[in-house]
Parts: structure tokens; C-alpha cells; sequence
């Protein structure tokens, strides 16, 4: 057993129009990684080449020890991955796709499969067809955590839900990792989803990694700065600052790479700090891909 | 112990997660709902109740343990910490944090000591009244 439960090095893949470039990528077991960026980045691609359903043109992917896409039967036992494009078959009740996971996967839970249609609030006679889009998503994801897998990969799990059906995806997914040995890969834009589950986050942009690092330092780096900048004062460039927005006397400074001695720095330079505020993930989000975008066209 | 599912973790509050952690444990302290010694739940265990990441929940408990708000024993868990005055330091730590903050904001409006000290005892007096007016 690795320390790993995913592990993606220089993985690449050239389409037409869009190519993922020297992903990079690994998770600790144990730990739940939110993956991110905007639409189009590559999230999607990425998962699909470490569930093996698209093979890389460079670079080596495992997932739970095993080498992918040549042994991904092995490594499916124990991986449960759901993504939109998963059709249940519709003319089938809910109950008999949980006989069906049932009979294929021997670790099936029937106990904390009856757990969750009460969490969840569906009905196994009820068939597919009838479902709502959320109802879809948490009967799929039923017959996934039922299974007890290892690894979750779920691709854009909370995308088109209403707040409460939102809730409880993320609660039993955070229930999961009660289980030290369990991890959950996902993607999402929802940067709140991320921001409250993640132990880790990666950022993609136009197919690259921007960052991939632990959720509380990654969020403790960001800061926004509120400054009176009197007449006549010039602010200086200051290392880990990535922006600085001024309007008027007041500006607005960003930086990627506080340190406590920051405000001190804008103090001595003449301008005052009226406020440090600590930024969500969504306006780091916003402000990462603009910044990246710039130094990559630079 | 009571069920810790009573710590609220709120998207309105601007701060971050884990100072929202970190202040309802200090409260509980405080106030005396956890007692001195008494056993606190896992990291994990709380990031379960929370619906949070494990991360957050062990970065409060790093920063609550660098306080001396809880002790940490490998293995056992960890624990409020033994110590008589923590519900008052708490508090007077509280109190510090907002004085600093009048005082930053009394110099960026151009305030005295004796203007600030004056607006004090006018909001200590007004606190005062609401008092009565309750009790």
C-alpha cells in the first residue's frame, strides 16, 4: 500500500484544440483533494485519465498502487467514481440497480445502503425516469458509497443541486473520512463546496497545475490589504504582492504570498493599513487564474 | 460529554474556519461547558460533526494547543487544559483584541487618549443602564 492513493507525474494529453501539459498530481491517503478551475481547464480530463477512460500520450498514473490504464480492473474494486455522463437505466427501479451493484461487488453494505435511502430521502421501488436531477445524482451516489470503496473520484458531484440536496452530499461525504483509510478526489467550481471539505486543493487553468497544495496554508498565503495611500506617497513593489488597485487615496493590495512583516512594509513606505482581511477561496480563485493568465501571456 | 455537533460553523462569518473552530471551543472553555481536564473530541471525530476538513480541524487544535486552550496527549487524545485562570485569560485575551482594535481605529480618526478614554466611560455607563434596565 502507498501513501498515495493517487499519484499522476508529467501526465500529458494533446487534443485538437485544448491539451493537458505535465499534470502532476498526488493525493494522500486518507485525505479529501477538491479539485478546481473554471470550465474547460482540464478537471474533467484529468479524472477521466486516472479512472483509465482516456489514455495519456506521456507521463505514468496509479491510483491505490496500481499502474493506469493497464490495471484498472484490479483498481476498480475499491474505487466508486461518478461523474454527470452516468446513466442509470431508466425504465429500472433504484432498488433494482442496488441488487445489481450488489451482486458484482461483494463488499456491498445493505445496512448503510438502507441508511442512506432514508438520509437521502429516496425510495428503492421508485423507478429511474421519475427521478429529479438531484435525486439522480444521490441514488448514484448511494450505489457508490454503499460499496464502501476506498477512493472516491467524483466529478462535479454538487453541480445543478438545490442547497439542501447540496448539504447533504457534502455531509456524507465528510462522514466517509470518519475512515482514516479513505480518500475522496473531486472537482468542482464551486469554490465554497471545496473551501469547507478539501484537505487539500489543486488548481487547474488551461490544462496546467497552477497549485497544489494543503487547503489551510494555501488559504493562509492570501490576504487583501486595505490601504490609505496619502498624496505624494508612492507604494512601493513588494515581493508576494501580486496586484494593487487604487482608487483615489484608498488602494486595494493582494498578496499571494503574505507574511506577517507585509503591513509593516506599506506602514514605513508611508501609507497607512486601515485592514488585513483574509480572502475566500472564490476570490482567490478569481484573482489566481487572472494573475496566471497574465504571467503566462507575459 | 455533550455532543459537539453544537459548534456552528457559519458562511457569514468572514473569518476562516478554523478561527470560527478555534473561538466556540475558547467559549465553551470560558464559560466553563468544558471543564478543565475534561476530554475533547478527536480531530477527526469533530471534523465528521462539522462537515469540515480534517485540515481545519487540526490547524484550530495546533493553534488552541500553542495557546494553552488544550493539550494534545499522543495517542489519548486531547483535553481541555488544566489550567485555574483559563476562562478569565480567554476573556481578558478577548478584551485586549478589541481594545487594540479601538485604539487602531481612535488613531486612524485622529482621537486622543483622553477623547478615547471619555468615549469609553460613556459606553461603559450606557452598557451600565442597559443593565439595570434587564436585570
Amino acid at each position: 500500500m502507498t501513501d498515495f492513493a493517487v499519484e499522476l507525474s508529467g501526465v500529458g494529453k494533446t487534443y485538437r484544440f485544448f491539451s493537458l501539459d505535465n499534470i502532476c498530481l498526488k493525493v494522500p491517503s486518507g485525505t479529501i483533494m477538491g479539485l478546481i478551475g473554471p470550465n474547460g481547464a482540464g478537471k474533467s480530463t484529468t479524472i477521466r485519465i486516472l479512472m483509465g477512460l482516456v489514455h495519456p500520450d506521456c507521463g505514468e498514473v496509479r491510483v491505490l498502487g496500481h499502474r493506469m490504464p493497464a490495471e484498472q480492473v484490479a483498481a476498480k474494486w475499491d474505487i466508486g467514481f461518478a461523474s454527470e455522463d452516468m446513466r442509470l437505466y431508466e425504465s429500472m427501479t433504484l432498488g433494482w440497480h442496488m441488487n445489481f451493484v450488489q451482486s458484482i461487488y461483494p463488499n456491498w453494505d445493505a445496512a448503510y445502503a438502507k441508511l442512506l435511502l432514508k438520509r437521502f430521502g429516496l425510495v428503492a421501488d421508485q423507478k429511474i425516469k421519475g427521478l429529479s436531477h438531484g435525486q439522480r445524482v444521490k441514488a448514484t451516489l448511494l450505489l457508490m458509497l454503499a460499496r464502501r470503496p476506498k477512493l472516491l473520484v467524483l466529478d462535479e458531484p454538487t453541480t445543478g443541486l438545490d442547497p439542501v440536496a447540496r448539504h447533504e452530499i457534502l455531509r456524507e461525504l465528510t462522514d466517509v473520512m470518519a475512515d482514516e483509510g479513505r480518500t475522496i478526489l473531486f472537482s468542482s467550481h464551486n469554490t465554497h463546496d471545496v473551501e469547507q471539505i478539501s484537505d487539500r486543493i489543486t488548481f487547474i487553468d488551461r490544462g496546467r497545475i497552477i497549485d497544489s497544495m494543503d487547503k489551510e496554508v494555501y488559504l493562509d498565503r492570501w490576504r487583501r490589504l486595505r490601504l490609505e495611500v496619502p498624496s505624494g506617497v508612492d507604494l512601493p513593489a513588494l515581493p508576494g504582492v501580486i496586484e494593487v488597485k487604487r482608487s483615489g487615496r484608498l488602494a486595494v493590495a493582494i498578496a499571494n504570498a503574505f507574511v506577517a512583516d507585509l503591513p509593516n512594509a506599506y506602514e514605513s513606505s508611508g501609507a497607512r493599513v486601515h485592514a488585513v482581511e483574509n480572502m475566500t477561496l472564490e476570490e482567490i480563485f478569481v484573482a489566481n487564474v487572472e494573475y496566471s493568465r497574465e504571467e503566462v501571456e507575459a | 460529554m455533550d455532543s459537539v455537533a453544537n459548534l456552528l460553523i457559519s458562511q457569514a462569518d468572514k473569518r476562516p474556519m478554523y478561527l470560527q473552530i478555534m473561538e466556540q471551543v475558547k467559549q465553551r472553555v470560558a464559560i466553563g461547558d468544558w471543564a478543565q481536564g475534561q476530554p475533547i473530541p478527536s480531530i477527526r471525530q469533530l471534523a465528521v460533526d462539522l462537515g469540515v476538513s480534517v485540515i481545519t480541524v487540526k490547524r484550530a487544535y495546533l493553534e488552541l494547543e500553542r495557546e494553552g486552550v488544550i493539550v494534545t496527549q499522543h495517542g489519548r487524545g486531547s483535553f481541555v487544559a488544566e489550567n485555574r485562570d483559563l476562562g478569565t485569560r480567554i476573556r481578558e485575551e478577548e478584551l485586549g483584541q478589541h481594545l487594540g482594535q479601538a485604539a487602531r481605529i481612535g488613531a486612524q480618526l485622529g482621537l486622543g487618549f483622553e477623547d478615547l478614554a471619555s468615549r469609553l466611560r460613556a459606553t461603559c455607563d450606557r452598557v451600565a443602564d442597559k443593565k439595570e434596565e434587564f436585570v
